[in-house]
């Protein structure tokens, strides 16, 4: 049986590993290299210069501002994502008139709600992104539209052309494609808590709140970190990157007052002729994400629970 | 909906009691199903807000898809005069939806069927062989889940360019399997370990060889892993934004994503906006439908994919 095992592992590993190794594995080996040269990303030649670039990043305005942006998008998105996604998902499983006999009961039409909520998930986030340019329009956009209809006529922000709000705005557009999916998500997690615990809970006087924090959320708090780490990673990366680009006008808006890091990167790479540099913020970018997955990794760490 | 439960506050005291001493004013007198109603009401309220608010922009884009570029600036809230179709048939024609439409099936089902073959290929072995390196390769292979792809792209772009593969369909069709390699080895390892081994090594006894048994046995076997991870990498990659605005910069071979994102940008000069809002609602339907249809499995798909 051992025959020709060796040929096989090699025939079946060979082009996936090739592929990964060319695609993924040599760019990412190759970035870090790069971060210490001058490249310009537009002709071959470039040179060896340390760590200047690195001194470069530290001094310049815009990457710290976007390093900013960024810290706030990977801790305030998965807070106000988690939360909401939480609260939600509690009050499908959870939130419903008890019926004889129940200790708990989800709210009627509970699937219609996860259907819905779900569905944002599964538009492109580039699609997403163009939709709600459109609906932050200042002057016919949906929604100064639907604030003018209910007679706040002197409330028509710029919306996504404020300095003060844009930032505001992308990261409003980012929860609500998000938040269904973490309900889902939750919702499963809710419904493999044995009924028990909420009989007994129920029996010894426990409110709505107290369940919560006492039984829903320790049991389900694996799936609430990996979704934090998840969801922090997100948006570090790809989603923050789309929905900026896409959304804020100019460098990253008003004043670079909605620049995120990956974006920084792509500009400098291929708008500015700077591949070398970009590949710099690009580290300094993964120092961030693997950081963050470290610290919530660390500062989550509870006791687990085995039900 | 009902509103003649009172009664249950005498029939099940047990489960009541407790919570009348707790609940406070109006709802600790009239008992507990009162305190149960009010929650009901604020649940569904709350819950039907959400919805609302997820729904509506939707409902507002394909409504707007409908109107004419005048009516869509002097009221956005208003119902179409009339259902204006020739804006759909415009962005399909003149605004190259057809194209993009074309191009993304393309490199999504050429990148699919790769993913799940190499994908599969890769995971059986390094589920169910041991050989020197076997550790090294899955966590090369999982590593590359939690690296910013951003930091790639730059030298990537460089790597498909020497290779003549920029700007290429086919060259953005490796790229795709490449990027989804990670998770889908990772699921998969984890799903082919729970197969039973007995029925493979009845196959290889009887002669099969390792290869046959694999296509033979294994991968029919691991089918509902297949399903959930192709569901995972279907809508990922159909909605990819980032990989082609970076590789595949020729108009020509721009995918759906890209090509609306290019025309919303470009229509800030030509102002066709009802065109551009039925191109946007035309490239949500497909993935809607699939939604709507198999809504059990993406969910699950796409959750079971996302943490486990």
């Amino acid at each position: 049986m051992q025959h020709g095992k060796y040929r096989f592992i090699v025939g079946f590993l060979a082009a996936p590993l090739a592929l990964y190794a060319l695609f993924v594995i040599w760019p990412f080996i190759q970035s870090i290299y790069y971060s210490f040269t001058d490249w310009t990303g537009l002709s071959p030649d470039f040179r060896m210069t340390g760590f200047d670039n690195y001194a470069r990043m530290l001094d310049d305005d815009v990457f710290w501002k976007s390093l900013q942006h960024s810290l706030l998008f990977a801790l305030l998105l998965p807070l106000v994502t988690l939360g909401l996604a939480l609260f939600f998902a509690f009050m499908l499983n959870v939130g419903g008139r008890r019926r004889r006999g129940a200790a708990i009961a989800g709210v009627r039409g509970s699937s219609f709600y996860k259907i819905a909520y779900f569905f944002p998930q599964v538009l492109s986030i580039a699609i997403v992104a163009l939709l709600f340019q459109f609906a932050y329009n200042p002057n016919d956009g949906a929604i100064n539209g639907a604030l003018k209809a209910v007679g706040l006529d002197g409330v028509q922000p710029e919306w996504l052309g404020d300095p003060g709000l844009a930032l505001w705005c992308v990261m409003a557009v980012l929860v609500w494609s998000t938040v269904g999916f973490f309900v889902v998500l939750f919702s499963a997690g809710m419904a493999s808590i044995p009924k028990d615990f909420y009989e007994a809970a129920l029996l010894d006087g426990a409110g709505r709140f107290t369940t919560f924090f006492r039984i829903t959320l320790p049991l389900l708090w694996d799936t609430v970190q990996s979704g934090w780490v998840y969801m922090g990673i997100l948006a570090l990366g790809a989603e923050s990157f789309a929905v900026v680009q896409i959304m804020t006008v100019g460098p990253g808006g008003p004043d670079y007052s909605t620049t995120v890091l990956p974006l920084y990167v792509y500009q400098a790479a291929f708008r500015d002729g700077q591949a070398g540099y970009a590949t710099t913020i690009g580290v300094a970018l993964l120092v961030v994400t693997l950081a963050f997955a470290a610290v919530v990794m660390r500062v989550g760490r509870r006791e687990r629970l085995e039900f | 909906m009902k509103t003649t439960d009172t009664p249950t506050a005498d029939t099940t005291p047990a489960e009541n009691r407790p919570s009348v001493a707790k609940a406070p004013g109006a709802a600790a007198a009239r008992g507990k199903s009162g305190e149960g109603q009010v929650l009901n009401v604020f649940s569904h309220g709350i819950l039907i807000i959400w919805a609302f608010m997820v729904v509506l922009p939707l409902i507002w884009a394909v409504m707007t898809s409908f109107k004419t570029d005048a009516g869509i600036f002097n009221s956005p809230w208003a119902l179409p005069d009339r259902l204006h179709f020739e804006n759909w048939s415009r962005a399909w024609t003149e605004a190259h939806m057809s194209d993009y439409f074309l191009n993304t099936i393309v490199v999504v089902g050429g990148s699919l069927v790769g993913t799940l073959l190499f994908g599969s290929m890769a995971a059986y072995v390094l589920a169910r062989f041991e050989f020197p390196g076997n550790r090294f390769i899955y966590y090369l292979f999982i590593g590359g889940m939690s690296f910013p792809v951003m930091l790639a792209l730059v030298p990537l772009f460089y790597v498909l360019n020497n290779i003549s593969l920029l700007n290429t369909l086919h060259g953005l069709v490796l790229v795709y399997i490449a990027y989804s390699l990670p998770f889908t080895v990772f699921f998969l390892t984890a799903f082919f370990r729970t197969l039973p081994t007995s029925v493979a090594e009845a196959a290889l006894i009887d002669g099969a060889s390792h290869t046959r048994t694999f296509f033979q046995v294994m991968l029919p076997m691991a089918k509902p892993g297949l399903i959930s991870v192709g569901i995972f990498n279907f809508l990922g990659q159909w909605n990819q934004y980032m990989l082609p605005t970076v590789l595949n910069t020729d108009p020509d071979k721009k995918v759906l994503s890209q090509g609306l994102v290019e025309l919303a940008v470009s229509q800030g000069y030509k102002g066709d906006w009802s065109g551009l809002f039925a191109g946007l609602v035309m490239a949500m339907l497909p993935v809607l439908v699939v939604y709507f249809i198999f809504q059990r499995q993406v969910q699950a798909g796409l959750t079971a994919g996302a943490l486990k």
